[in-house]
């Protein structure tokens, strides 16, 4: 259990410049060994560019990072080849097939022979890919792509895993498979697994902990339950209600009650905003009144209510400071139209 | 921990691989071997005109003389060779960048530079096959056509001639990748190679002769006789920057022994020499700054592309 909370990615003031623009700001996050870690954000949030510093492809302007010890930017070569990466996008060489993929990755890490073919095979077992294994990677779908991606980052055997984007232009049901082999890495394997991405559903069923990015800075980090936790202490809850029969009088009774903030309608559903959980209370009412409960959901359970707040808060203060300058602009031109 | 050159290795190997099966390869090779053909056919045909004239040395001008108005080999490949280059190198970086393979590759534990070295070697490779083995069958051809034999001397002659050729299209090969590594577009950076090729055959002696008329004018009978040595010199000086003229000095003066000097020799020079071939080793001596000069060339555009791909932010998109 010790070895379990040993930290393997670790980070220290990270940041990344170009030019006047931030990418990276002053970034200190520790991933644990075995986990797996969700890194959400926005598009140009600075995900990619805080992966291509773990790996040694870019260099921090200040700060360092360590992977099981070795310092990134120093020791590439020791990192990169306990790390495997899974770019978003990924490509083969398209007149190749996907086991000469696989083999042309196996010998740039130093495995040959026999022993590298018994890797393939049982990599794209593994992957499901043992079919397609023989045919050119030009005719690949994104989805086998993806998959063989896998099988390309697992020929090093790993113990870290960066995925970038992993769960773009999949899918449902590749999706899910993909998200399956997932687990497997972290849960059957014991590696440790990073997952930048700004799809969140899909995120949330895997990961061990979530970190969100916004414009460069990391605004939270914490397990699921410690993010819901944190909203909702400085929050207000919204529940979702369908109930039937669905008419107006109903809006009237619910307004009365206690500790609700405001009610609106969309289509069928009620929204309700309250300062506490008040579903115990409205169910037993509701009851009471002889109207079922259709449908109840109380919001930011889930990440995707999580992240929306946590831009929200970010992107407000951004916004007015850009309303600000906007309106100073304004008026710059029109005095300097006169 | 993975040995470094492990991975340099498996990529020249690939590398090797992609371009032996390509079909550009293919291309390539019978666009060298139809000109190599018509251009033996040439010497051949103009063989007994060329006997007359000077009888020793005749296997070599199975490679240097021409006929029925078909160039001789050696300048078919000083001016078709560098397509060889370009071709093999114009989208070596570029495209690896465009398919998203090259993110893959750099995350790979092995040094960055591996990756260009590997293709580099790998292209060199490819030309020196390329190069020699059209040589030496246009040479078994020949013999076997016109039952020539060549004498040791001579076969010397042809390798460090095939050798040169291979120096001189690695320079090209060397640019196109440099190309490659600056553009984003393969198409960009075929142009732009073609266009320095272009301009090298082509408009580098008109530009040579312009500046050279503009600095030592030749116009009047006065200014011919003072001027006529130094703009001579200035125009050979500024035509030998460019790798194509160096290079067609070069292999003319290793395939014909009876070239004594590359310069201006002036008559006061020439009085008590004794006309006749120079030696092997005499006429390497010559040329070793051509040679000095093409290698230094080849270096420096491989150089620019190896500090640019090092320095350059690997982004997928």
């Amino acid at each position: 259990m010790a070895e379990k909370m040993e930290n393997i990615i670790q980070t220290s003031h990270l940041t990344k410049r170009y030019g006047s623009k931030i990418a990276v700001n002053d970034l200190n996050l520790s991933i644990r060994k075995g986990e797996v870690f969700g890194l959400l954000g926005p598009n140009g949030a600075g995900k990619t560019t805080t992966i291509l510093m773990l790996l040694g492809l870019t260099e921090p302007t200040a700060g360092m990072a360590t992977i099981s010890g070795y310092d990134c930017t120093r020791n590439p070569l020791e990192v990169k080849s306990i790390v495997g990466y899974l770019p978003d996008n990924v490509g083969f060489y398209g007149d190749m097939t996907g086991r000469q993929n696989l083999r042309f990755t196996g010998r740039l890490n130093g495995l040959d022979g026999q022993k590298l073919e018994e890797r393939i095979d049982e990599l794209l077992e593994r992957v499901g890919m043992t079919e397609a294994a023989d045919k050119k990677t030009g005719t690949y779908s994104k989805g086998m792509r993806q998959r063989l991606g896998i099988a390309d980052v697992l020929i090093k055997d790993p113990q870290v895993i960066i995925m970038d984007e992993p769960t773009l232009g999949i899918d449902p049901e590749g999706m899910r498979e993909l998200l399956n082999i997932i687990r497997d890495l972290s849960v059957k394997d014991g590696r440790t697994v990073l997952i930048s991405s700004h799809q969140l559903q899909q995120i949330q069923q895997v990961c061990d902990r979530v970190g969100i990015y916004v414009e460069g800075t990391l605004v939270a980090c914490g397990t699921l339950a410690e993010l819901e936790q944190h909203i909702q202490e400085n929050g207000t809850y919204l529940l979702e209600v369908d109930v039937e029969p669905c008419d107006d009088q109903i809006l009237g009774m619910l307004a009365e009650q206690d500790g609700i903030l405001g009610i609106s309608k969309e289509g069928r559903r009620f929204m309700i905003t309250s300062k506490k959980d008040i579903r115990p209370q409205l169910t037993k009412f509701l009851g009471e009144h002889d109207y079922t409960v259709m449908h109840l959901h109380q919001r930011g359970g889930d990440l995707d209510e999580i992240y929306r707040r946590y831009f929200e808060k970010a992107g407000q203060s951004d916004e007015s400071d850009k309303s600000e300058t906007k309106r100073k602009h304004g008026w710059k031109h029109k005095t300097a139209g006169k | 921990m993975v040995k470094a050159s492990t991975g340099r290795n498996a990529l020249v190997r690939k590398e090797l691989a992609d371009h032996l099966k390509s079909k550009r390869f293919l291309i390539l090779l019978l666009l060298i071997g139809c000109t190599s053909f018509a251009s033996l056919y040439g010497a051949i045909s103009g063989l007994g005109d060329a006997i007359q004239s000077d009888s020793n040395f005749i296997f070599l001008k199975l490679y240097t003389s021409s006929g029925s108005s078909i160039p001789s080999f050696m300048s078919f490949i000083a001016l078709l060779g560098p397509i060889v280059g370009l071709a093999l190198g114009f989208d070596a970086v570029n495209s690896e960048r465009s398919n998203g393979t090259l993110n893959r590759l750099v995350s790979q534990p092995i040094y960055r530079d591996a990756i260009i070295v590997g293709k580099f070697l790998a292209g060199t490779i490819v030309i020196a096959i390329v190069i020699f083995s059209m040589g030496i069958a246009l040479g078994a051809v020949g013999m076997a056509a016109t039952g020539l034999v060549p004498e040791v001397e001579e076969v010397f002659r042809i390798l460090i001639f095939l050798f040169f050729t291979v120096v001189y299209i690695a320079f090209w090969l060397a640019m196109s990748i440099l190309f490659s590594v600056v553009c984003r577009h393969s198409a960009t950076s075929a142009l732009a190679s073609i266009s320095v090729w272009i301009f090298f055959a082509i408009f580098m002696s008109l530009v040579a002769s312009i500046i050279a008329n503009a600095v030592y004018p030749v116009n009047d009978q006065y200014s011919a006789m003072v001027n006529s040595l130094n703009n001579y010199t200035l125009n050979q000086n500024l035509n030998r920057m460019s790798p194509y003229y160096l290079y067609s000095e070069a292999v003319s003066t290793i395939m014909n022994p009876s070239v004594r000097s590359v310069n201006v020799v002036t008559v006061s020079q020439l009085s008590g020499a004794i006309s006749g071939y120079l030696s092997l080793g005499q006429s390497l001596l010559l040329v070793w700054p051509h040679l000095t000069g093409l290698a230094a060339l080849m270096l420096i555009a491989f150089g620019g592309s190896y500090v640019g791909f090092m320095r350059q932010e690997i982004r997928s998109n």
